[in-house]
């Protein structure tokens, strides 16, 4: 899994974005209008395209996707916070 | 986990009624445009029908009933009724004994109340199935119904918004050829503060708690006798049981997810219905949704679906339905439904 091919799922999902705006340093939370409903949005796909299962509290704990990407990686191979 | 075989008990009719008030996701004062856009769009609520001050669950309820009961021509021949609700009328007695009076059944019904919410509509058809099992009950009136709306603070975005009131009745019989249910359901009371309406009860009666209002996060404001709900603990909470528990049913019933005609799901918000429909690998014309007109009724959700979504199928039809309620509690059930010819009507209160 490549973090490139995670940033395209999450241009993918939300169409107000253009292809390209994200990088792996872009903070989530300055998304253009971001709010709970976006956290919700983050951990469905994540959830459904990963199989993972993203807590609030691990949700919390990232700034940028990067920090999104690696703990998603990290539950893919068993760990996380509340592994 | 609790997963049983259910015998000998079908479902002949299902009644909802809804409010006629109807507020709209667009007019909520204290969203922005913007907000409003990302609600509905998430959430999947454009608009929900609302009870006058005057009218409880159980008069919805009532309605339902009296109109199946009416229109069936059982009203005498009811056994049990059970009357699901997290809005009672009352502390006390039990709103199903004054259904019971109020309705006109006779004195040797037995009636009582289950306190569930969202999964509650799914624990009250294995009640029913398990009184009707053996045959010495034959009719069972299974209300489920809440008036949420009189629980949410108008500045809680989280809540307000989301919750609609409905009523919804069903008629179980005993039947000796009926096809087999199966059921899977289960409890994670670590979960209890998720959804919960922290004052008013013996652990913080009124008179020893500070019931004014206070602000919690930015478009969170309520008090303590008001419904607070985490959201991000709720939708991990479903996202992690609720297909597991699906399967379980499925595998149970030995059939595949495709071979099951609806998926009806409680009505809690389309994201976390599509993100089950795509755990379970299933098409979104299988997942029935009624959120969009009614937002999340609660108790009623389940059947208010079927009425409002099914008509023709449930009259004209033999379906498998795979049913669940998830949510306060926490709390779930799923079930495998097997029916064929069931009368469903979806009303407003009169």
């Amino acid at each position: 899994m490549e973090i490139i091919d995670f940033i395209k799922v999450i241009e993918d999902e939300f169409e107000d974005l253009t292809p390209g705006t994200l990088s792996p340093y872009s903070v989530f939370r300055d998304m253009d209008g971001w709010s709970s409903m976006h956290a919700l949005i983050f951990v469905a796909l994540i959830d459904t395209t990963y199989d993972v299962l993203l807590t609030g509290e691990e949700l919390k704990s990232c700034i940028t996707i990067k920090d999104l990407f690696d703990i998603t990686v990290l539950k893919i191979n068993g760990g996380g916070i509340n592994a | 986990m609790a997963e049983l075989t259910l015998k000998h008990a079908a479902v002949k009719a299902i009644y909802t009624v809804v409010p006629k008030t109807i507020y709209k996701s667009i007019d909520y004062p204290f969203f922005s445009e913007e907000e409003a856009k990302m609600f509905s769009k998430t959430t999947g609520i454009i608009e929900r029908r609302v009870a006058n001050a005057d009218v409880t669950a159980s008069d919805l309820c009532y309605q339902a009933a009296n109109a199946l009961l009416e229109e069936l021509n059982c009203r005498n021949e009811i056994d049990l009724l059970v009357f699901v609700t997290q809005s009672p009328d009352y502390f006390l007695p039990a709103s199903a004994a004054i259904l019971q009076d109020k309705l006109g059944l006779p004195t040797t019904c037995m009636a009582f109340d289950v306190n569930l919410g969202c999964s509650g509509y799914v624990h009250g058809l294995l009640l029913a199935n398990r009184y009707l099992q053996n045959g010495g009950l034959k009719k069972v009136l299974l209300l489920a119904g809440d008036k949420s709306t009189i629980s949410t603070h108008e500045k809680d975005k989280t809540t307000f918004p989301l919750f609609g009131d409905a009523g919804a009745a069903t008629l179980i019989e005993f039947d000796p050829n009926a096809q087999d249910w199966f059921l899977d359901a289960g409890t994670d009371g670590s979960g209890a503060d998720a959804i919960i309406i922290p004052g008013g009860h013996s652990r913080n009666p009124y008179g020893t708690i500070d019931t004014s209002d206070f602000t919690s996060a930015p478009g969170v404001t309520r008090s303590l006798k008001h419904l607070h709900l985490d959201g991000m603990k709720v939708f991990n909470f479903a996202l992690k049981n609720v297909p597991n528990s699906l399967r379980n049913v499925i595998n149970k019933a030995d059939l595949s997810i495709d071979e099951v005609d609806y998926c009806i799901l409680h009505q809690a918000n389309q994201l976390i219905t599509d993100s089950i429909r795509k755990k379970v690998k299933s098409s979104p014309e299988k997942f029935p949704s009624s959120i969009q007109l009614f937002g999340n009724t609660s108790s009623a959700s389940i059947p208010l679906t079927i009425c409002s979504e099914l008509k023709e199928q449930m009259a004209s039809q033999k379906l498998k339905l795979l049913l669940s309620g998830f949510g306060v509690g926490f709390s779930w059930a799923s079930l495998l439904l097997n029916t064929e010819g069931v009368q469903t009507k979806l009303l407003e209160y009169e």
